[in-house]
């Protein structure tokens, strides 16, 4: 059986070598897809404005910005981000501004 | 096959004519046979008539098809006799056996000129007399080994025996109700 | 020597899943199949076997416990027939792509409509190309042994199996066996320990990706390598379960073909019945055989040619039609494995016979043998696509 991970799947693999059914023999591979290169839009928090209220934290898909321990949010993950601009949209004190990428 | 019986049984939905079709296999089955016992399946109703089978030989069958020229019939509710072709395909050197409180004589005439033996048992009444409630299937289990021979008649009473003793472990009167009624039906069935 | 028991089809595979005390069942019951749920959920209630008895809603559900089951780790199985596997059918090819030998018992039976109950091939028919391996039974007895050889067959190349009988005929008929100690069983069946599972703590996997088309083709034609491979294994772990029990089996049957001219292929119980019918004519000193297909997949295409080269005229017996205005799937196959190998001597023609319960006489194999000795006498076939035993 070819029992690979998914860094050894790529797309010049032969039918003899690509795992069966596509399955992929380790766990959480998520962590390694750089959703951020999607971004062409980066969302920047300005924490003078920010009450904590929270409201941005629920609503993003990638869960991209975490929790801390103090009960606070923390800066954005921009591994996973993919700037899609929701936190933006829903933010009362316009403390989240989209900025252009620049890459 | 040359020593092969089939048995043809007509009864009623929830007559209990496959059970006791399977039980006959059960017992030839003890006696070192093969056997293949089967019902006929349909939309299955309490009072429709239905049709089950049984195969007796001492080599494999390996035929899977229903029975069209039965060495015996068993008709576990005479009333089948006005609306089903009972001794269609029967042999001539075999025999139908009726559930019924007439003479076999009585019955002739309604057989369409079938020219085999012709053996009645009022399977009701042993049934009400042993078992306390009609269940015709017991009986007509019992004639029908004796009328086909199929299965030697000792052998089949101890092994019907501890067949009831598995199945009602603990209820006695109904295991000797039911060896009561096979003996009996043994004795009393009429051949004409 | 094996057990001398007396059992109907159905309980014969409800005590072979007994034997091998599988982890997991979904079940969801359906005629003429749920007396297998019925009498393994016995098993189950009384303590004889640990396995997780789950009764899901439906079939579909069903078969996704198992995926997710046989995904997790363990063994599942399940039991269908009919409109229950046509519900199951898209978690049939998931099943099968994503290579989880699940053993899934099926007591053949037609589809509607009109709305019928009894046997024929139709739902085991209508998802042959879903991956599964599938291995039809002649009686209890073939039944019972093939359930027992199904999970070393698929798990040796990761892809489920169907262990298929035909509906009420052996599903509900007793009729004698002989059945293998458990011990026996244990031994031959063995233990699944995957190398990898959803729940393995040392060597977790991913189960389901999502297959792009850069992708996805590689995928299929290594499960397509799968089910070459299976041919190998089912007649390998076939010479071994007849090691243990004197009853061997490959991926077809001869019945009297040596110097066979008419041939009847055949799947299924009315494969004996044929037999009765070839018994008399060879009585009668005419040179007819008979071949039954266990494993219609993997498809025996090299056997089957092999066996039909030198006969003068075959008829394959479909009991399903696939409504194409040409033939049924066994003669589409049986004739392509000749053509491709270049056999063309051989006259062939496709009967659709026993749909929805039409009992299959040892008369109405007879006649198809009659027509077989014209065809092999004059060399003209005729209509090719034919109906037995249908009112005129």
């Amino acid at each position: 059986m070819n029992y690979k991970k998914a860094a050894e799947i790529n797309e010049n693999i032969s039918w003899r070598d690509i795992t069966p059914g596509c399955n992929i023999y380790e766990g959480g591979t998520s962590d390694t897809v750089a959703t951020g290169e999607w971004r062409t839009m980066r969302p920047v928090l300005h924490e003078d404005k920010c009450k904590q209220c929270l409201l941005c934290v629920p609503v993003c898909p990638d869960l991209s910005i975490p929790m801390e321990k103090d009960g606070k949010r923390g800066g954005f993950n921009y591994f996973f981000c993919k700037g899609c601009g929701i936190c933006a949209a829903v933010c009362p004190f316009g403390a989240i501004e989209m900025i252009p990428e620049e890459k | 096959m040359k020593d092969m019986v089939e048995i043809r049984w007509h009864g009623r939905g929830g007559q209990g004519a496959k059970t006791a079709s399977l039980l006959l296999a059960d017992a030839a089955f003890n006696t070192g046979k093969y056997v293949q016992g089967f019902p006929e399946y349909g939309p299955e109703r309490m009072g429709a008539p239905i049709t089950a089978y049984d195969r007796i030989s001492t080599e494999r069958c390996t035929v899977h098809s229903n029975i069209y020229e039965p060495d015996y019939v068993v008709v576990v509710d005479e009333t089948l006799l006005s609306s089903v072709d009972v001794t269609a395909g029967l042999k001539a050197d075999g025999a139908i056996v009726i559930n019924s409180t007439k003479k076999p004589e009585e019955l002739r005439s309604r057989l369409k000129g079938y020219q085999g033996k012709v053996c009645t048992i009022d399977a009701g009444k042993i049934s009400v007399e042993t078992l306390g409630k009609n269940f015709p299937n017991t009986p007509m289990l019992g004639a029908i080994v004796k009328i086909s021979g199929v299965v030697p008649e000792k052998e089949f009473i101890q092994d019907m025996e501890g067949s009831f003793r598995h199945k009602f472990a603990s209820r006695h009167q109904v295991i000797e109700g039911n060896i009561k009624a096979l003996i009996r039906s043994m004795e009393e069935v009429q051949v004409g | 020597m094996g057990i001398r028991e007396r059992l109907s089809g159905n309980e014969a595979i409800a005590y072979a899943m007994k034997q091998i005390n599988p982890d997991v069942m979904g079940a969801f019951p359906i005629t003429p199949s749920t007396e297998i749920p019925q009498y393994f959920s016995t098993y189950v209630d009384n303590g004889e076997v640990d396995t997780e008895f789950i009764p899901v809603e439906s079939e579909h559900s069903a078969m996704s416990t198992c995926i997710g089951a046989q995904a997790a780790g363990v063994r599942a199985i399940s039991a269908t027939s009919s409109c229950g596997l046509v519900y199951m059918t898209e978690m049939l090819y998931v099943a099968a792509s994503d290579r989880l030998p699940i053993t899934l018992a099926v007591s053949t039976r037609a589809l509607s409509g009109p709305i019928n109950i009894n046997n024929d091939h139709s739902d085991a028919m209508g998802v042959r190309d879903a991956g599964w391996i599938q291995l039809f039974a002649e009686t209890n007895q073939e039944a019972y042994d093939n359930y027992l050889q199904a999970m070393r067959i698929g798990e040796a190349v990761s892809l489920p199996v169907m262990i298929c009988q035909d509906g009420f005929i052996t599903s509900h008929a007793i009729e004698n066996i002989e059945l293998a100690e458990d011990d026996k069983v244990r031994k031959f069946v063995g233990e699944y320990h995957p190398d990898n599972a959803l729940l393995g703590r040392e060597n977790p996997m991913s189960v389901g990706a999502f297959g792009m088309p850069c992708y996805y083709m590689e995928c299929k034609r290594q499960q397509a390598q799968a089910m070459i491979d299976a041919k190998e294994v089912i007649r390998r772990v076939g010479e071994e379960f007849g090691a243990m029990t004197g009853r061997s089996y490959g991926l077809i049957e001869k019945y009297r073909m040596d110097d066979a001219e008419e041939a009847v292929v055949i799947m299924g119980s009315s494969a004996g019945t044929a037999k009765a019918a070839v018994d008399e004519l060879r009585a009668e000193g005419k040179k007819a055989g008979l071949v039954k297909i266990r494993s219609f997949r993997p498809f025996p295409a090299e056997e089957l040619v092999e066996a039909l080269k030198n006969v003068k005229a075959f008829a394959a017996m479909d009991k399903d039609d696939s409504f194409n205005a040409h033939c049924g799937p066994m003669f589409a196959e049986i004739a392509a494995a000749l053509y491709a190998a270049g056999e063309t001597a051989p006259k062939g023609i496709n009967y659709i016979y026993g749909l929805g319960g039409r009992d299959v006489r040892l008369e109405s194999i007879r006649r198809v043998y009659a027509e077989l000795e014209q065809i092999a006498a004059t060399g003209k076939t005729g209509e090719t696509y034919r109906y037995l035993d249908v009112r005129e």
